[in-house]
């Protein structure tokens, strides 16, 4: 029973990390269509963010907004030197974006150096049977949970959704009815940007803090948003979860590395099945 | 309610729209005929602002609106239905009409308008990808009436459209006109359509207006290959 239930609890952590690490690309890219390569240091802004927030003796949580507020309002800034330019050609924005990326590590290393830091969150653990458990973890899931469901709330059920979709889908007839798309682009990016740094924030107690840790992330990020396919967010559920359950598992029961090397297994397969994307055949998108 | 002088625009250094002249009077529905490629879509999509004019003045309810950017022009009244209708296809049909008046403070038209296209009530919850194209130009028509537009510019509605429903769409439309007081500038090819509905036509050729006709006179065979050629 026990082994049942830590089971669950270490595939639950995986889906959670992957949904954090794939939420704001699946914003940025998946519904924007921006291949953004400076993803992971978006993560790794949140994750300093946090840092230097708790470092100045603010709340851990605090902190976390923090993060999502300042890597959002950093992500209007890029969107507004950078990426407005370049919507729509691919590869300038793929070096652009790459561009970014090296520029946002040169620039946080020579702030807070190149060694590792740590974030404390200051929660305890909870003995379960013979196994025990960081709280932190189980408030982690929660917080995806939350996240996710925030983002599709948002997306389906406000205006601003409403006319954010309206614009990614057609831009020009959304502008004869009135929308100006510049600022819903320049919005939705900060949104995908501010769900990216609280993700980097949430990862900061987990992992040894550099300013290269977002090369680590970027990869697993593309690959959920690309299986998740043209429905960005219940896309990226449906990939996390698979990715989640098979990296949970085979980490739990063998090693980390031969748990990324079975999602990447995956990936491939899956990718070579359904081309498109979990979420492919589906009419509705969302 | 809508002057243009002399209004040239077209795509980079090509020019379509060589000095068009004309007006629309409030309450009035003036048609717009034409062969393709003398500029018709040319000419809507520069007076919504998709394509900057290059030259010419456009007075719309008082306002000089050329360099307007689109969104501005559409909150200032004009309504606009483009040819192949722009329905986006991800959002059902209610997420479309509420997109009419999304940018638009005060209370929602979207009772009303529905009350007028009861064809809709039925489809509310339908993807737009998921319609006919007779309804996609019925859902771009009260998508644009739900902003209030103070005029209507509609290209080519009965374009790839059944007959039967075309006949449907210009009964529509009169008895709108009726009710709401329509200000309308329609751009069209089906004679019969821009017959039953206008009260003015201009003969478009080569990028300008170069006649104007009653809508009677487009039953004359003579007065039509006179103006057009046909």
């Amino acid at each position: 029973m026990h082994e049942i239930v830590i089971h669950l609890y270490q595939v639950m952590f995986a889906i959670g990390i992957f949904v954090l690490i794939s939420l704001g690309l699946a914003v940025i890219f998946g519904m924007m269509r921006v291949i953004n390569l400076a993803q992971g240091e978006f993560i790794m802004l949140g994750a300093y963010f946090c840092l230097f927030a708790t470092q100045l003796g603010l709340d851990f949580w605090l902190a976390v907004l923090c993060a999502g507020l300042g890597v959002g309002l950093f992500g209007i800034l890029v969107e507004r030197l950078l990426i407005r330019f370049l919507y729509g050609r691919i590869m300038d924005t793929l070096l652009a974006t790459w561009g970014l990326s090296l520029f946002m590590v040169g620039l946080v290393t020579s702030v807070f150096g190149p060694q590792e830091a740590g974030v404390d969150a200051k929660l305890g653990k909870v003995t379960f049977g013979a196994y025990s458990i960081a709280e932190y973890n189980l408030v982690l899931i929660a917080v995806a949970g939350a996240l996710l469901a925030l983002t599709f709330a948002i997306w389906r059920y406000t205006r601003f959704g409403l006319v954010a979709r309206s614009v990614m889908q057609n831009p020009t007839m959304a502008a004869a009815l009135g929308v100006n798309p510049r600022k819903y682009y320049m919005l939705t990016f900060g949104f995908g940007s501010a769900l990216t740094g609280v993700a980097g924030a949430m990862l900061a107690p987990l992992v040894g803090n550099q300013p290269t840790m977002g090369s680590f992330y970027v990869a697993k990020a593309f690959v959920t948003v690309i299986s998740g396919g043209p429905a960005p967010l219940t896309g990226t559920l449906y990939a996390s979860t698979l990715f989640g359950a098979t990296d949970g598992l085979i980490s739990y029961r063998t090693t980390q590395v031969l748990g990324e090397i079975g999602v990447l297994l995956i990936a491939i397969v899956l990718l070579r099945m359904l081309p498109l994307g979990i979420t492919g055949h589906s009419a509705r998108r969302a | 309610m809508l002057e243009i002088r002399a209004l040239r625009a077209g795509y980079g250094a090509i020019n379509i729209l060589n000095g068009v002249e004309l007006s629309v009077a409030q309450g009035e529905v003036v048609g717009i005929l034409g062969h393709n490629g003398m500029g018709k879509t040319t000419l809507l999509r520069s007076l919504i602002g998709e394509l900057p004019a290059s030259a010419g003045e456009i007075r719309f309810d008082g306002a000089e609106i050329a360099g307007w950017q689109s969104h501005r022009r559409s909150l200032a009244g004009l309504g606009y239905v483009p040819q192949g209708r722009a329905i986006f296809p991800d959002l059902t049909v209610l997420e479309n009409l509420r997109m009419g008046e999304a940018m638009r403070p005060g209370p929602s038209a979207i009772p009303e308008i529905l009350g007028h296209f009861p064809a809709l009530g039925d489809l509310l919850n339908r993807p737009g990808s998921g319609l006919s194209g007779g309804q996609q130009q019925i859902l771009a028509l009260a998508r644009c009436l739900v902003g209030r537009p103070k005029l209507v510019m509609l290209d080519e509605p009965t374009e790839g459209i059944q007959p039967s429903i075309v006949e449907e769409i210009a009964a529509t439309l009169a008895r709108l006109r009726r009710e709401l007081g329509l200000t309308i500038l329609l751009v069209e090819q089906d004679l019969r359509f821009i017959e039953a509905l206008a009260d003015r036509v201009l003969i478009i050729q080569k990028g300008r207006i170069s006649a104007e006709i009653a809508p009677s006179e487009l039953r004359r065979p003579d007065i039509l290959e006179a103006h057009l050629g046909l």
